[in-house]
């Protein structure tokens, strides 16, 4: 059997040498190499987030990587000067959820969603799968998710706990707002070149019994995975690299702002419905008034009719925004705390490997070179940081485009409450001009 | 306000001090028998006396309410139509906007009204003409007033429909003119509210887009169409107060009506009174040259119990009552034209004031729904540049 390991290092021009990735395949029995698509996809991910492009790929030895799969060396190139999204044409795993359902059981009453995958990869072993979840499971793909991939940046999930006679779980808003996060969430993991290859998001996608899976899985440790020791107690770190504490301040302050922007939000819903409670009761005044005339009667019950318009566009508009604006906020809230967590566990890493380094010139022994788990931890701090900083950056630009969407999509529904407004207002005009005829 | 330096000539607050001195909530039934709340305000008087030392005049009070007002001035307008009657303080908490209470229980309100109240009561008595009425003095002094048994009697027997219709179409437009206004300034002043919070999204997008890089600019500018649209309405409200300012000329116009109604009311009374007084006289000179006695009086009576009249005395009595026949068939006469050519020119002028009304508030109307749109197309104006500015990002 053969290991065939990667290394991807990025030499600055100042001379600096740094391990961005490392990635390992094992051979099969039969001794060949087959370099899946996910390596190959991990790969260019890599290489691309180095920002220069290869001309030739070569192991630290020299020879040249045998590429015995579709992919070769012209079509790798290709593939390093994409963008870390994959495009619609190169996607090859397609997720989604709907068709929520509420079951009743003795013990229980809750909803399942049904989630649907279309795919070409090899990893999986038919094209379709049509499966049923519950919020629970993906509670457990996440924590899953999390476990084994230390490293990287999880997509967050809606809120798990609603209390109870607040919002009710079963309203069709309620379903549907998770729903979309659900199908958000799923979509964020099959866009991600690491994340996507994952055994646990593979069996949630397929598995018919995925409780069998869960309750096998506690026992088992997870091949790919790397527990992370967490470090208790306070540490100080060296010197954090600076794109981490810019994140880390970034995040600070994007999470009061997005707070603050969600409070505005929340405030203009409850202007806008007081609003609308003085307006319920103003178009029926004219209504009554036209009852007392004869001329006037129906340019002021049109009057009537166009308020009443206006404050159906107006419950829409507000509807929307409670339903489409700050769930996707929240969202991002929580995004921005995962993230927090994540930089904290790299933190932790860190100071691991700082701390053993100490302890080892503490010894002060003429060593001729770095013990091996000293070499583990710097190993294991280097592919974090090269996983993280790869996910920050595909993390700002989803941001930027959710936002974008997010923004564009409140200005729209403003734009259009105000067009169904001008039309009823516009509409009665004629009403309001018509001559009555001469008796 | 009334000041008790003003010229009060010779009137009843030189007999008595008048004050309205407090206010109470009471629940009780009302007309229809449904329970209701109300405020009922307490009417103090004492004899004005030179006091001397240690004493002082007994304090008369009782209870009385709004409506109560109501009837005795609605009483003094039919008593004494040629009298300017001094006005009393507004019914309901009329057109308030931006937080005042709309409700008549709020205690300011009623405090303004008691001031109100006391201050229509001291005009009054400080009228030479009004202030002599005994109907005046008894809602002063007596809880038990002839003032409800009064109205209940002023009744005319004959009006004409065309009024009583008109009437009512006045106090019906008063009553949902003043509602729509009252309504129309709370929905100003929501609609501020919800365009001025809007201002809040300019401050904190700048702040975010600080820690942008792409990002950065579309927020910047975005959040300056923000404050563009939050500083908007104010312009938008005060062209609305044109709109309300029209209104409230209907609203008082309406009690102009009304009082067109009244004077109609009030001559067909006269008339009415009129025709009876020259009936019963008829009817006395009738009875008088035929020596039957038909309706009892008391006249009739201490005649019979203290001798009859002779024939001479009985002669004169005649003839005082055909004089007064006489004029009183003129007068029956020349009120009655009077009251026809007041129908007519009144009705005419009424006619004329309904075309008016009509044009007048079909054209507010207009400006208003004018106003509306306008309102529109600057909320998408403003949004459009808003999501072109998000388009950047």
């Amino acid at each position: 059997m053969v290991v065939v390991v990667v290394a991807v290092i990025t030499i600055t021009s100042s001379g600096d040498v740094m391990v961005v990735d490392r990635l390992v395949e094992e051979t099969t029995s039969d001794g060949e190499t087959s370099l899946g698509r996910g390596f190959l996809q991990r790969l260019s991910y890599s290489l691309g987030s180095c920002f220069f492009a290869f001309q030739d790929l070569s192991l630290p030895n020299g020879t040249p990587v045998d590429t015995s799969s579709p992919a070769s060396s012209s079509s790798l190139l290709n593939r390093l000067q994409l963008d870390d999204d994959l495009d619609g044409e190169t996607r090859d795993l397609f997720v989604t959820v709907d068709d929520p359902k509420k079951h009743v059981c003795t013990m229980e009453t809750y909803i399942t969603y049904r989630v649907t995958t279309k795919t070409t990869r090899a990893e999986f072993d038919l094209p379709e799968y049509s499966v049923r979840r519950r919020y629970q499971d993906f509670d457990w793909l996440r924590n899953k998710l999390e476990e084994s991939q230390p490293t990287h940046l999880i997509p967050p999930l809606p809120e798990k706990f609603v209390m109870k006679g607040v919002v009710d779980r079963f309203s069709e808003e309620f379903v549907e707002t998770r729903r979309k996060a659900l199908d958000k969430f799923l979509k964020r993991i099959a866009d991600h070149p690491v994340l996507s290859f994952n055994e646990h998001f593979n069996v949630f996608l397929t598995a018919k019994d995925l409780n069998a899976y869960k309750k096998q899985g506690m026992a088992l440790l997870s091949k790919m995975g790397e527990s992370v020791k967490y470090v208790t107690g306070g540490y100080k770190l060296r010197s954090r690299p600076l794109e981490f504490a810019a994140m880390g301040e970034y995040l600070d302050i994007f999470a009061l702002k997005l707070g603050t922007i969600d409070r505005i939000a929340q405030r203009i819903i409850k202007e806008q419905l007081e609003y609308l409670v003085e307006l319920r009761e103003y178009g029926p005044v004219y209504s009554t008034w036209g009852g007392l005339e004869v001329e006037l009667g129906e340019p002021l019950e049109g009057v009537s009719a166009c308020i009443g318009n206006c404050c159906t566009a107006l419950e829409e508009l507000s509807e929307d925004m409670t339903e489409d604006f700050l769930p996707v906020l929240r969202e991002y809230i929580l995004y921005s705390e995962s993230m927090k967590n994540v930089l904290k566990k790299r933190d932790q890493v860190q100071a691991e490997y700082e701390a053993k380094l100490e302890a080892v010139a503490l010894k002060k022994e003429d060593r001729p070179k770095v013990p091996t788990d000293v070499e583990k931890c710097q190993d294991r701090v280097e592919c974090f940081n090269a996983d993280l900083k790869a996910d920050m950056e595909r993390w700002q630009n989803s941001k930027r485009q959710d936002f974008r969407q997010l923004l564009m999509g409140m200005a729209d529904k403003n734009i259009q409450y105000y067009e169904k407004c001008l039309t009823a207002w516009e509409s009665i005009i004629p009403l309001l001009q018509d001559k009555p005829e001469t008796k | 306000m009334f000041r008790s330096e003003d010229n009060m000539e010779d009137c009843l607050l030189k007999k008595i001090e008048i004050s309205v001195s407090e206010a109470e909530k009471r629940t009780g039934r009302n007309a229809v028998n449904m329970q209701e709340t109300y405020t009922a305000y307490l009417i103090e008087t004492r004899a004005v006396e030179s006091q001397t030392e240690g004493q002082c005049s007994p304090v008369d009070s009782l209870w009385r309410r709004y409506s109560e007002f109501e009837l005795l001035r609605n009483y003094l307008l039919v008593t004494f139509p040629h009298i300017v009657v001094p006005p009393l303080p507004e019914k309901r908490a009329e057109f308030v906007w931006h937080k005042l209470s709309a409700d008549n229980m709020d205690p300011d309100f009623v405090e303004r009204r008691r001031i109100g109240l006391e201050n229509f009561l001291l005009r009054v008595a400080s009228h030479p003409i009004l202030c002599q009425d005994k109907i005046f003095y008894s809602f002063l002094t007596q809880a038990d007033s002839r003032l409800k048994a009064l109205s209940a009697t002023f009744r005319v027997k004959n009006p004409d429909k065309r009024f009583t219709e008109l009437k009512h179409y006045s106090d019906e437009l008063q009553s949902v003119i003043s509602h729509l206004l009252r309504v129309r300034a709370r929905v100003a002043d929501r609609l501020y509210g919800v365009y001025k919070v809007h201002g809040n999204y300019g401050r904190v997008f700048s702040e975010w887009s600080a820690i942008e890089k792409e990002m950065g600019d579309g927020l910047q500018s975005a959040g300056h169409h923000m404050d563009v649209y939050s500083s908007s309405i104010d312009d938008i409200l005060e062209e609305e107060e044109h709109y309300a300012d029209q209104l409230k000329e209907y609203l008082f116009y309406a009690e102009a009506l009304r009082a067109v109604c009244r004077k109609h009311e009030l001559m067909q009374y006269d008339l009415e009174m009129a025709a009876q007084d020259l009936t019963s006289k008829k009817q006395q000179c009738e009875e008088l040259a035929t020596g039957t006695v038909r309706t009892f009086s008391l006249k009739g009576m201490t005649s019979k119990l203290f001798g009859q009249e002779t024939p001479e005395q009985r002669e004169a009595k005649i003839k005082v009552l055909e004089e007064q026949i006489h004029e009183g068939e003129e007068q029956l006469k020349s009120k009655n034209l009077e009251g026809r050519d007041f129908v007519k020119t009144a009705w005419a002028d009424i006619e004329r004031f309904k075309e008016q009304k009509n044009r007048d508030l079909k054209e507010a109307l207009i400006s208003y729904a004018v106003m509306q749109i306008s309102m529109c197309k600057k909320g998408i104006q403003v949004w459009t540049n808003a999501k072109e500015c998000f388009s950047k990002m």
